[in-house]
């Protein structure tokens, strides 16, 4: 219980430190106490949030709706071609699949940093660097939510189901979204945080990708402004607040879809 | 046939030579003169790209295409140049979609320059006219002392003075140091009031780079045939005894720099001086704004009683990278970005940028005094520092390397194992490890 204290006190204090320094000007970063507030704490909050937003045209916001864009579009697709993958994967049989899915299972194993520079070098050739495009294709391919998919799709979709469907003369496509989605709906949950949380915080590929800030997502951004403090002082507080303010959606999705997300990686674990 | 092969052939060793010397100088300058394309305008309406960090280039260049629909400008804002933008640039390079034009660190060129990654715009109209507009020693940054050779167009500089508490040296009744001697013994007498004279930066090597820089002390040079490293010269002996002196004697604070203790220090008055570039005037009133009015500047203070001279730390150019299909408008631009008053005004301004041009010190902004600093006009102090910089100092090409093997060194003299001067040695032999790893030849 001690240790549990300890490091969720770890693991907090940190965002504290970016709630209470969120609401103190630059120069009160520096000047006061670094875990609490000031008299003035509300009041320079909304000052610093109104400055976020306004900063360079709105900039932060365009960078919060990329963001949401390539993460919120870039997850739901994922998420339904990992399961579509993971479920021809356990449901049908055909020459090749195991073979099929090692290849798939290899693609966990690799960082996708490792793969930045190669992708950029393809998409240069087509002409889409510097494009959503760039950053959104690659997000897609979701190895693990295949794995998953196809662990949660053997577990929980009884094939008896799918034979009295057939029966019924429902085609293995409407059999699919109408039946089995429904019942992998904790593992979908599951691939789809992961390929969320995963794209929101990917960081290094649209920094290779990207040249024009108004595709930057939130991450990019206040890694530009950040590396631009010793020349804009300025921007130290819109960071602080930009940060506090990119990582609320994370928590508002986690607290929403928490109750399947648990239960969906219980279930692959199991198994 | 027989004189085209001949052609080939000449051209390529050329270029291979070049490639594998990095930079030309002396006798190689008449061939790479020769080398220079021809910079002719394009036909009919243009595009072009143009990649910085700097705030607010993007208002700086409506200016400008309101005023030139055929040349219009796309500005992309990245990260710095070592954050991310210098890596995208090689990657761009290499893949053939690199931006016209980009922003590239003084202290960044050479590499840029040995990967063969800048377009040579000596040809181009304007360019070489251009020379006097600019403070001396930042055209040597962007031309490498080749003849007919310019890679780039000055953009900024940091030309170096002294920052420090006038309250507190009068207060103490201590006299303002214009040595460094008289620099380490107030250091003594500030230590004893409990205080420090200032902070050892340990990760900015191109501080003490600049402080060897005013010593008159050279790190790298280039003969068109080889690279010269030389981090432990007589003058970079020096300043490294004096600075290990001080950290031995706990003098100076080695906080990091820019951090929220390095700034929580010099606003709760633990700091009396700071050494530092002319852009540094905004981090200190932005970083220490509870003692506003209490600091000033002088010049940085002197190795020999009398002597006049100024380091210089940080300043960039605006290139024109490898692949631009219109490198004469590309030329274009960077010289009006660099020496419209109207232009620099409005990057003062939004982006903070002291330029390199010498009608800089004839711009509004620098003309007044400055409240922070009592209301002293410390932009003439600068003015008078950035003329007595040293023109003929050369960065090498592999200095993000050389920047991390010297800072760990004097990471670890800070700790207590070795000397800054040991940081150096090593540092010496680890460039020229990378010089040679790259291919590219080093004389010993």
């Amino acid at each position: 219980m001690l240790i549990m204290g300890v490091f969720t006190l770890y693991f907090l204090t940190p965002i504290w430190w970016l709630l209470t320094t969120s609401t103190k000007t630059g120069g009160e970063i520096t000047s006061t106490a670094p875990l609490w507030f000031t008299g003035n704490s509300a009041g320079t909050f909304f000052a610093n949030l109104g400055r976020l937003f306004s900063y360079g045209d709105g900039l932060f916001g365009r960078w919060l709706l990329n963001s949401a864009l390539y993460a919120g579009v870039g997850a739901l697709i994922g998420t339904i071609i990992a399961a579509m993958c993971g479920y021809a994967l356990a449901k049908y049989e055909f020459r090749g699949r195991e073979a099929i899915f090692n290849i798939v299972l290899s693609g966990v194993l690799v960082p996708a940093t490792a793969l930045a520079l190669p992708l950029f070098l393809i998409f240069s050739r087509v002409d889409l660097t510097n494009t959503m495009w760039a950053v959104f294709l690659p997000s897609l391919v979701s190895p693990f939510g295949v794995y998953l998919a196809r662990i949660y799709a053997a577990a929980s979709v009884p094939n008896e189901l799918l034979e009295a469907a057939r029966l019924d003369g429902s085609g293995e496509i409407r059999t699919f979204f109408t039946v089995s989605t429904r019942l992998m709906a904790p593992a979908l949950v599951t691939i789809f945080l992961f390929q969320f949380v995963a794209i929101w915080n990917n960081f290094f590929l649209p920094l290779i990708m990207l040249r024009d800030q108004v595709l930057f997502p939130v991450t990019l951004g206040l890694y530009a402004w950040n590396s631009q403090i010793s020349q804009i002082p300025e921007l130290r507080s819109l960071v602080i607040v930009g940060a506090l303010v990119s990582i609320l959606p994370l928590i508002i999705a986690f607290l929403a879809l928490q109750r399947f997300w648990s239960s969906g990686l219980g279930a692959g674990g199991v198994k | 046939m027989r004189a085209h092969y001949g052609k080939v052939t000449a051209a390529f060793a050329m270029i291979s030579a070049l490639a594998l010397s990095g930079c030309s100088a002396g006798g190689d300058s008449t061939e790479a003169g020769a080398e220079a394309a021809p910079c002719e305008a394009s036909e009919g309406p243009v595009t072009l790209n143009f990649t910085t960090w700097v705030p607010g280039m993007d208002e700086v260049v409506k200016l400008w295409n309101a005023e030139n629909p055929e040349i219009q400008v796309e500005v992309q804002t990245g990260p710095n140049g070592n954050s991310g933008t210098y890596q995208n640039f090689f990657n761009q390079i290499q893949a053939g979609n690199a931006p016209d034009l980009g922003q590239i660190e003084y202290d960044a060129l050479p590499n840029f320059r040995v990967q063969d990654g800048l377009e040579n715009i000596a040809a181009c109209e304007g360019v070489a006219d251009a020379q006097d507009k600019f403070v001396d020693w930042t055209w040597g940054q962007v031309t490498f002392g080749e003849e007919g050779s310019v890679y780039a167009v000055p953009q900024d500089s940091g030309p170096m003075a002294m920052y420090y508490r006038a309250d507190l040296f009068e207060a103490a009744g201590i006299e303002v140091p214009t040595t460094w001697e008289e620099y380490a013994a107030a250091a003594e007498q500030i230590k004893a009031q409990g205080s420090y004279i200032t902070n050892f930066p340990k990760q900015d090597v191109n501080w003490f780079a600049g402080m060897v820089w005013q010593n008159g002390g050279q790190w790298f040079a280039n003969d068109g045939e080889s690279w010269d490293v030389n981090l432990t010269s007589p003058e970079s002996e020096e300043v490294a005894t004096y600075w290990q002196d001080l950290l031995s004697k706990d003098l100076v604070s080695t906080l990091p720099s820019f951090s929220d203790e390095w700034n929580a220090s010099f606003n709760q008055g633990q700091q009396w001086t700071w050494v530092s570039a002319v852009w540094g005037a905004t981090t200190l009133s932005d970083g220490a704004p509870d003692t506003a009015g209490k600091w000033a500047v002088a010049p940085m203070p002197q190795w020999e009683d009398g002597g006049e001279t100024a380091g210089n730390w940080g300043g960039s150019s605006t290139a024109v990278l490898k692949g631009s299909e219109h490198p004469a408008e590309a030329a274009k631009f960077a010289l009006w970005l660099n020496t419209d008053p109207e232009a620099l005004a409005l990057a003062n301004e939004l982006g903070g940028i002291y330029p390199a041009a010498k009608s800089a010190t004839e711009l509004e902004a620098f003309a007044g005094g400055v409240d922070y600093y009592g209301g002293q006009k410390i932009y003439e102090v600068f003015a008078d520092a950035s003329s007595n910089v040293d023109p003929n100092f050369t960065w090498g090409p592999t200095m993000t390397q050389t920047y991390t093997d010297v800072s760990d060194g004097f990471g670890a003299a800070i700790g207590g194992s070795g000397t800054l001067m040991d940081a150096l040695e090593n540092g010496q032999q680890k460039t020229i490890d990378s010089l040679k790893s790259q291919s590219i030849p080093v004389s010993e």
